[in-house]
């Protein structure tokens, strides 16, 4: 299968690839190109122009900022997975990203992409959630910043504009957190049917603060709100754990398919977001 | 048109091509490189894992445009001489195909798969070829196969990209 005809971009600044946006009004963006090509492929989608942003040095690499670290939105998978400064200070984006697809997908794909993607199930989502992260957004009129409880808008939408870029994720340090990621698939290199993104700050047995995001339990990414409150400030007990984290589905409204309807989603994610939180936490 | 300069297995290439054009489709149509198989054609299967730039991608999965300045290795960029690569040798000695139609993208992935781990454990390797479907389902004798080459020298070397091997 071979995608239909377009007119092809590689600009090497993000200034010109906002440049070549404006200049039609029927462009896409190609960052990794592992969900794109597949829809380009499948004339899900036929654009008249892609603008490849392979060339933008500027979008790639992951560097500190005071107390956040920065991940430019062309860095793949592969490179954040062997980054010391986020095992270091973003576990959990980390514990998600050793979960997607496979390593040749991981060698392509970009944490931008996978981003401005947003499909429901897809593992980024959740842990950049979780981690209250910001997203640097460009676009003719200069350059904004969004909070990730304000970016996922909806399946496959997000703040990013038709004439914008995502050019970075700001994640605010998370140093020493706890962190895990467990995902539910019933075979392998499967996408998550449930996915729970946990982190947690303790002090001594106790938990201090917890964060936990959802996959694939509605149409954007979530928190469990209520989990993360009945956990902080917690003695971290078994017991406590395990009604905070029967509360994770609270609030959510997940999907019914061929994986599982709504009612084993909801089980799902109070089992995975217990699993999830007892190894965050150490146990 | 778009004219793209690229090194595939040692030798350079520049070709006008369309930009919808798959690398696949490149190295298969352009250069005769048939050796990369077509599998799936949904990104999922693996068989047509080639290197670009020392790691491994699924060639249908690519532009060739995105291969602009690049470096690939396919399986046929393995054999140096008529020696087989380490990895070649391995598939062979431990019977690791039986169609051996995913046979080159399973190569390709296993070399790969020693280059993050040049002593794998067979849960490594595993992880590791999570990508590549084998349909005759003969995945156990594809395991020995790249536990026994990580034993041999040079066996996570790309033999067109990497010096001395
Ligand atoms: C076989 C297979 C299995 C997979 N399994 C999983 C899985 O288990 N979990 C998972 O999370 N994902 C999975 N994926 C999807 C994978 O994570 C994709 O790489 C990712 O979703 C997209 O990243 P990309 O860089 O390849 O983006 P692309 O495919 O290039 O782009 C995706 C979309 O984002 C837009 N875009 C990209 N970058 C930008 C930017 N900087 N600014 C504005 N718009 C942009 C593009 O226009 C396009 O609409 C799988 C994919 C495949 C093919």
């Amino acid at each position: 299968m071979i995608p239909a005809a377009f007119d092809y971009a590689a600009p090497e600044t993000v200034a010109d690839a906002l440049a070549a946006l404006a200049d039609s009004d029927d462009a896409k963006v190609l960052a990794g190109g592992q969900s794109l090509l597949p829809i380009l492929r499948m004339r899900l989608n036929a654009p008249e122009k892609i603008v490849d942003l392979g060339k933008i040095a500027e979008l790639r690499g992951i560097r500190e900022d005071g107390d956040a670290i920065v991940i430019g939105a062309m860095t793949a998978y592969a490179d954040i997975l062997t980054d010391p400064l986020v095992a270091e200070h973003a576990a959990l984006l980390k514990a998600a990203i050793e979960t997607v697809a496979d390593p040749q997908i991981r060698h392509r794909g970009t944490i931008g992409g996978a981003l401005v993607h947003a499909d429901p199930a897809g593992d980024v989502g959740a842990p950049v959630l979780a981690l209250d992260a910001e997203l640097v957004i460009a676009g003719p009129g200069g350059e904004r910043t969004v909070a990730a409880a304000d970016f996922f808008e909806d399946l496959f939408t997000t703040a990013v504009g038709e004439d914008e870029l995502l050019t970075a994720i700001r994640i605010p340090k998370h140093t020493g957190w706890g962190a895990a990621y467990e995902k539910f698939v019933r075979v392998a290199h499967q996408w998550s049917i449930v996915a729970v993104a946990a982190t947690v700050r303790m002090d001594g047995d106790a938990i201090a603060e917890a964060r936990v995001g959802l996959t694939n339990m509605g149409s954007t990414p979530l928190r469990a709100t209520a989990t993360e409150a009945a956990l902080a400030g917690s003695a971290g007990t078994a017991q406590g754990i395990a009604h905070a984290c029967g509360l994770a589905a609270e609030g959510t409204s997940p999907p019914s398919d061929l994986n599982g309807d709504a009612d084993y989603r909801r089980h799902l994610a109070g089992v995975l977001t217990r699993r999830a939180v007892l190894s965050a936490v150490g146990r | 048109m778009t004219r793209i300069t690229v090194t595939v297995d040692g030798d350079r290439y520049t070709d006008d091509i369309e930009p919808r054009m798959l690398l696949v489709q490149y190295l298969r149509e352009s250069l005769g490189k048939v050796g990369t198989v077509i599998g799936c054609d949904t990104s999922n299967c693996g068989a047509c894992t080639v290197h670009l730039d020392g790691r491994s991608v699924k060639s249908c999965n690519v532009l060739a445009v995105q291969a602009d300045g690049r470096d690939v290795t396919t399986i046929e960029g393995l054999a140096q001489d008529g020696e087989l690569h380490p990895m070649q040798r391995a598939f062979h000695e431990n019977h690791a195909l039986q169609c051996g139609f995913c046979t080159p993208g399973m190569i390709m992935q296993g070399i790969d798969i020693l280059i993050d781990h040049p002593e794998p454990t067979e849960e490594q390797i595993r992880h590791g070829l999570e990508g590549n479907l084998c349909r005759c389902t003969g995945y156990h004798n594809i395991v020995k196969a790249v536990a026994a080459a990580a034993k041999a020298p040079n066996a996570a070397a790309l033999s067109s990209s990497a010096a001395g091997a």
